[in-house]
């Protein structure tokens, strides 16, 4: 969806490279933690309100908003239904992973 | 200023001249008036520090690391069950590299429980990537933590501080209060090594595959390997500008000594007394006291304590099954060496029973009837 999706995972070459602290120095974006999932929300976008708060609840930021409308970033979403549970006109349904 | 003070006051006075920022802390017997006398002081604006009461020692060293990792000095104190209810989070200061400072008091580990003291605490904590001094006097006490900020930021290490239950926390001696000024032109402000910016946004301590953890524990290794030598330099910097020495270990009357004892805490003052009754009375014995446990001083052990004929350990602590954990260090330290004399293992003085001059006594006089250690452990004071 973006260019930040080539982010490569970091492999030090030598300790000396290594910083002494644990700490992220590029992207974890390589590290796409949607293939976890089991059910996978699906928007039914012609009773989407456009009122943002399954983009704000998201706690994975894994809703984009593209043309003023939801889209689930599936390189990302978990599958937790956080979106579905919040969504007041319930236009988001969790269904089965298809593998 | 000299002032007559207990022994967890002289930690307080450490942490306060050392400029501690964040102190979160849980009240424990015996450590109490460590941080309550902080918390005043952080109340009437002597230290401005933000003191963070907490729920659990857990906590406070949570609170520790991240006030850490935010870039403030950070301090805490505890003792026993709240050092061993610390031990998750203490890998998380070392391994996370922040150079937090801990007072401990020493007191044994319940059941039964107890207050009084013995080293078990700590000594579980060992392999935990902290560095470890123990003291044996208030004015230690408080030397220790100023010098200990200075090592621990310098290397990213933390640092325990480390003090025996009653024969030290609440013993009052006269203790030279360093002013201020001067402990600021010894210890610099707090300088981090990363921190939590929202200019350069980062996160800390997630996760590590096994492509990069392994170099991330190497390097920790490497630094601790650097502490003997940045203790003793650190030492003479303090002794150059506050008249007190102290290194990683105290050996005293070690050079021609037979028989030299290796103590820690107030057990080593004890015997530092008893080396003298002896030496009056023509028997050849030293004290080497060992300030430093973590990292273990290799090259000093070997080089004080190879030229004598016998070793003698005293341990207020045991590894069940094992020995005494100072005698299994010795012993590391000397093994394969020609020549290296036999390491004789004491044990004594556990939950706080006294150990006296008297007890050295009996332990050199153990030492002097046997060539080499009859027993694993030699029991002092045990009634069988």
């Amino acid at each position: 969806m973006s260019k930040k999706k080539d982010a490569a995972k970091i492999i030090f070459e030598s300790e000396k490279d290594v910083p002494i602290m644990p700490m992220s120095l590029g992207s974890m974006l390589f590290n796409k933690t949607g293939s976890w999932r089991n059910i996978r929300p699906e928007i039914r976008t012609a009773d989407c309100i456009r009122c943002g708060i399954c983009w704000k609840f998201c706690p994975d930021m894994s809703i984009l908003v593209e043309e003023e409308l939801p889209v689930v970033d599936y390189d990302f979403c978990k599958g937790c239904g956080i979106c579905a549970e919040e969504c007041p006109v319930k236009c988001i349904e969790m269904a089965e992973e298809r593998k | 200023m000299r002032k007559v003070i207990m022994g967890n006051h002289a930690l307080s006075y450490g942490a306060m001249l050392g400029r501690a920022q964040v102190i979160a802390a849980y009240p424990i017997t015996p450590q109490t008036q460590v941080v309550e006398l902080l918390s005043e002081m952080c109340a009437d604006g002597t230290l401005a520090a933000k003191f963070i009461k907490v729920e659990s020692e857990h906590s406070a060293m949570a609170a520790c690391i991240g006030a850490s990792v935010a870039g403030a000095r950070t301090f805490t104190a505890t003792s026993a069950q709240g050092l061993a209810l610390m031990h998750e989070m203490l890998h998380w200061a070392s391994g996370g590299r922040h150079p937090v400072v801990l007072g401990n008091i020493n007191r044994a580990m319940a059941p039964g429980w107890s207050i009084w003291s013995d080293q078990n605490d700590s000594l579980s904590e060992r392999d935990t990537g902290w560095m470890q001094f123990y003291c044996s006097s208030n004015q230690e006490v408080l030397d220790t933590t100023i010098q200990a900020f200075k090592v621990a930021e310098a290397l990213f290490i933390p640092a325990m501080v480390i003090l025996d239950a009653f024969s030290l926390s609440h013993t009052y001696e006269v203790v030279d209060v360093p002013d201020l000024d001067k402990v600021d032109a010894f210890l610099p402000p707090f300088k981090p090594y990363a921190r939590v910016d929202y200019r350069t946004p980062r996160a800390f301590n997630g996760l590590t595959g096994p492509e990069n953890y392994m170099e991330l524990r190497y390097k920790l290794q490497k630094d601790m390997e650097r502490v003997p030598e940045m203790v003793e330099a650190t030492g003479r910097e303090y002794e150059k500008l506050f008249g007190r020495h102290l290194g990683a270990v105290d050996a005293y009357r070690c050079e021609d000594a037979e028989t030299i004892l290796v103590t820690s805490g107030t057990a080593g003052y004890t015997a530092h007394v008893a080396v003298d009754e002896m030496r009056k009375d023509g028997l050849k014995v030293g004290n080497f006291r060992m300030r430093m446990f973590r990292p273990f001083p290799f090259d000093i052990v070997r080089r004080v304590l190879l030229p004598a004929k016998k070793v003698a350990v005293v341990d207020r602590n045991i590894s069940y099954g094992h020995h005494g954990m100072f005698a299994q260090e010795v012993k590391s330290a000397l093994y394969g060496i020609p020549g290296a004399p036999p390491v004789f293992g004491f044990i004594a003085g556990l939950g706080g029973r006294d150990i006296t001059p008297a007890s050295f006594r009996e332990v050199v006089d153990t030492a002097a009837a046997q060539d080499r250690p009859a027993e694993e452990i030699l029991w002092i004071g045990v009634k069988r």
